[in-house]
């Protein structure tokens, strides 16, 4: 695999060991370690694997069974598009499609520049504010497709 | 200067449709000529609600409400009301409540919710649990703890009629009982915080807004049963949810609320924070115990059930949010008190997550037999931007549509089953005209099958199946068969699956193929999708009549299916037509349509 | 902390009731609270909040109290302020920005009048206050 290798920090080592001997430590150490690099990077699920002693085939299978964890780097602005059912009946679709028009990638996919990729997700909550999309935890809600190209233009101007 | 009184006018899109803009100015009028001016400030509002009986107005400090008020009443109200102090009792929503001095109470508006779940929720700080322990918080378990043996909690459980509110609807403390006739040793208490229907957060908002009622509830569960530790699996798209019950379980723990010993009580019980995922599948019981192991979240038959057989192979109790936040109060106030809310089947409160056409989208929480009119008319303020109520859909992708014949009937859990849907988790979303069922059916259909784990075959591949189907009728190619094939693959999902995704997955198809069988057939015979949702189905005409021949659509269709030469009308070729729609919003002269 | 007897919590819950009905213990004798669920932090709570804080220190009103609560339920009217303050009925606003907060503070608090167009009502009866 030609994918760059990430190092364990020394932190996330740490929460390792606290949570070695709980049981059903798996998920939450995943968790902690897509925090920490935005994904799960392969020679650190094998680290894992070792540390905890569990088969990197079962870490595998974790994190392709959940749609949460990631397998490789989402861009620098990580745009998900909710598709609940509020924000599907209030435009939700063509927000995505012109999301990824705007930015010339497909769902899932990051930009050349690595600055930006967009992501459907199920409901996120904010129904009240249909339809919705979140870019690195903040919230944008009400859009409508006008919309879009301020947004990007906002996180393309901090870079 | 200080006003002595205050008229509120609602000023939401029904009632001012009503009238309500003439009234501001009426009571100005007669304020002035009444010499109140300086003492009585009038102001428009936002909608107050209760809109069928709109135009509203409403006075404050005493909070008289007055309903169906006309330009000619404003006189009365100034003259009786407000120079004199006595209640104009005609233009009351009940005259005989009005006689007892207008408590809030006494307003109808009020009445209509019913706040157990959601009592703490926007009142106090959800980080201090000093502000929860003001609102009776921990009193609960106060009276558990040195008054009550584990028995008499099941019993009191049993008393309440409290049922399951994840959408089962199975009885709360039967489960407890089960997992406390279970032999002692290590028993687990799991909080169900994984909301994953879309369109839902309900369990959310409670968690933001009071988690120490969950912690507190838990407990609670936890001494009735025979559990030191307790669980919470919840979503880790919440992190603010989160945030406040890790703030939450570190004050309780200080305070010695949680932990060993609890209030020298000689309990003890601690709860520890799960992350979920998102897989939807993770709400269903045996799967989300799976995933609290750190396995992939696949459900695993019953029984054994998880009070007999659960999280690591001890009895486990699992309750959903919203089922626990109604503990403390049922102990508080005790069984009889929760009993009295309701219907006969289904006791206490439901909230739900109001959402889609309707103008107040919110969180509410209402009495058990409301009906769905009530909570999309009077709460939710009716359907946006004057649109025809086409449907509702409750219980999301396990749940059904509900079409306008229903919207009287009470809500329970049976009467929801018998029309076609389910209670559901909570959420509630209203539909217009302009939204077509086949198109939802669609929709909840690609969730299921995205998020069916794979284990067994009914939902596997039927869900594959019906989603086919689906889009093959969208996509104006349906068949009349497709409909009978579709009916054969709902009735084997439902029988034939392993666990209630399954089991429930066809539901939206079920429900519209039930109400809306005609909108089906237009698909499939007509090719006609009458919401114009179903772009394929459009069909893009250009009116000879109105068409100048400036050929400027056919130079913009990106498909070249426009002919025709200049000053002459244009014709669009459907077999070549993308339905981009490019041609109708270039077209100067509006001869180009769609439908 | 030191970990609670049943008395303990029994005193502690007396004494916090007074202080949540009205009153702070340091004179404060108007709330202002904040809804701030994640829809409401989404719809910009947070600069309302901020608005209030910077309001109320400008005008060198030390007798409010801003305090965040969780959702209110009216998702529809978000962000939604409540504001409780002697002499003057208990009002939710909703819709309240940055603008709207300095309004608050300015209109309500100060010259205690009603702001336009912004008032909703309290969605229902209080349980635990009332039966």
């Amino acid at each position: 695999m030609s994918e760059k290798l990430e190092t364990m920090t020394p932190e996330l080592k740490a929460f390792i060991e606290e949570w070695k001997s709980k049981p059903g430590n798996l998920i939450m150490v995943l968790h902690r370690v897509q925090q920490t690099f935005g994904y799960i990077p392969r020679n650190i699920a094998l680290e894992i694997s070792e540390m905890l002693d569990v088969p990197l085939a079962k870490i595998y299978g974790v994190v392709t069974f959940y749609n949460f964890f990631r397998l490789q780097k989402a861009g620098k602005y990580n745009v998900q598009v909710c598709l609940g059912t509020a924000c599907y009946l209030r435009g939700g679709d063509d927000i995505i499609k012109e999301f990824e028009k705007k930015l010339g990638v497909g769902l899932n996919a990051t930009t050349s520049d690595g600055l930006f990729s967009v992501e459907a997700v199920r409901c996120l909550g904010c129904c009240g504010l249909a339809p919705v999309a979140v870019v690195n935890g903040e919230v944008h809600g009400k859009l409508e497709t006008k919309d879009v190209d301020g947004i990007i233009a906002q996180y393309r101007k901090l870079g | 200067m200080a006003y002595e009184s205050y008229v509120l006018v609602c000023g939401g899109t029904a009632c001012c449709s009503g009238g309500g803009d003439k009234i501001v100015e009426a009571f100005a009028r007669e304020l002035e000529s009444a010499g109140l001016k300086e003492k009585v400030q009038v102001v428009t509002t936002g909608c107050l609600g209760f809109c069928e009986q709109g135009p509203i107005v409403k006075i404050l400090p005493q909070g008289t409400f007055y309903v169906q008020v006309r330009e000619d009443d404003v006189k009365e109200i100034v003259a009786e009301h407000l120079v004199k102090g006595r209640v104009v009792q005609r233009l009351c929503y009940d005259p005989e409540q009005a006689k007892k001095l207008v408590a809030e109470a006494n307003i109808p508006f009020y009445q209509k919710q019913y706040r157990i779940v959601l009592r703490n929720c926007g009142v106090i700080d959800p980080e201090k649990i000093e502000d929860y322990i003001a609102r009776d918080g921990y009193k609960a378990i106060e009276k558990v703890l040195f008054e009550m043996t584990p028995e008499q909690v099941v019993e009191e459980m049993l008393k309440s009629g409290l049922r399951g509110r994840g959408g089962a609807g199975f009885p709360t403390g039967m489960k407890w009982k089960f997992a406390q006739q279970q032999p002692k040793g290590q028993k687990y208490m799991v909080c169900n915080a994984d909301e994953g229907d879309p369109g839902a957060y309900m369990d959310r908002s409670t968690l933001e807004g009071d988690p120490h009622s969950i912690l507190e509830a838990m407990t609670i569960a936890g001494y009735a049963i025979g559990a030191s530790k307790g669980f919470i699996y919840i979503r880790a798209e919440y992190p603010l949810a989160i945030h406040r019950l890790q703030v939450a379980i570190g004050q309780a723990r200080e305070l010695g609320l949680l932990g060993d010993d609890i209030l020298g009580s000689g309990f003890s019980f601690d709860i520890e924070l799960r992350f979920g995922a998102g897989a939807f599948v993770c709400g269903e019981e045996t799967a989300l115990l799976q995933s609290i192991e750190g396995n992939r979240g696949m459900p695993k038959p019953r029984p054994p059930f998880p009070a007999v057989k659960g999280l690591w192979g001890r009895p486990t109790v699992i309750n959903n949010v919203e089922t626990l936040a109604n503990i403390p109060v049922i102990i508080n106030k005790g069984a009889e008190w929760f009993s009295k809310i309701g219907t006969a089947t289904t006791k206490g409160t439901k909230v739900f997550a109001l959402t889609g056409k309707v103008n107040n989208s919110g969180l509410i929480e209402v009495p058990m037999g409301t009906t769905l009119r009530e909570i999309i008319f009077d709460i939710g303020g009716g359907i946006r931007g004057g649109h025809q109520f086409k449907a509702a859909q409750t219980g999301g992708p396990s749940g059904g549509i509900i079409p306008p014949q229903f919207l009287d009937t009470p809500i329970d859990y049976e009467s929801l089953a018998k029309i076609g849907s389910i209670m559901g988790s909570g959420g509630l979303i209203v539909m217009d005209e302009t939204d077509c069922v086949v198109d939802i059916a669609k929709f909840y259909l690609d969730f299921t099958v995205d998020e069916s784990c794979g284990k067994c075959a009914p939902c596997r591949i039927g869900g594959r199946k019906l989603l086919n189907y689906l889009k093959k009728i969208t996509d104006g190619r349906g068949t009349e068969q497709d409909i009978k094939d579709m009916e054969a693959i709902c009735d084997a999902m439902n029988k034939a699956s392993l666990c209630g995704l399954g089991q429930t997955a066809s539901n939206p198809v079920r429900s519209t193929l039930r109400y809306f069988m005609d909108e089906y057939m237009e698909h499939i015979k007509d090719k006609k999708c009458r919401s114009g949702k179903c772009s394929k189905l459009i069909q893009y005409k250009i009116d000879p009549a109105k068409c100048k021949g400036c050929t400027m659509c056919a130079r913009k269709c990106p498909a070249g299916a426009i002919s025709g030469t200049v000053k002459n009308p244009h014709v669009i070729d459907p077999a070549k037509c993308v339905k981009c729609g490019a041609c109708e919003a270039t077209c100067k002269f509006g001869a180009i349509s769609h439908g | 902390m030191a970990k609670l007897t049943l008395a303990d919590l029994r005193k502690m819950r007396e004494e916090k009731q007074k202080a949540l009905d009205m009153r702070d213990a340091s004179n404060k004798d108007v709330q202002v609270i904040v809804g701030m669920g994640t829809c409401g932090i989404a719809a910009g709570a947070k600069e309302t909040f901020t608005s209030l804080i910077d309001t109320l220190t400008q005008k060198g009103l030390t007798n409010v109290l801003v305090r965040q609560t969780g959702c209110m339920g009216l998702c529809h009217s978000e962000p939604t302020v409540e504001v409780v303050a002697p002499g003057m009925p208990t009002v939710i606003y909703g819709h309240v920005d940055a603008a709207t907060a300095k309004d608050i503070v300015e209109k309500h608090i100060v010259g205690h009048e009603l702001i336009e167009g912004k008032i909703l009502d309290k969605p229902s009866v209080d349980i635990v206050k009332n039966a």
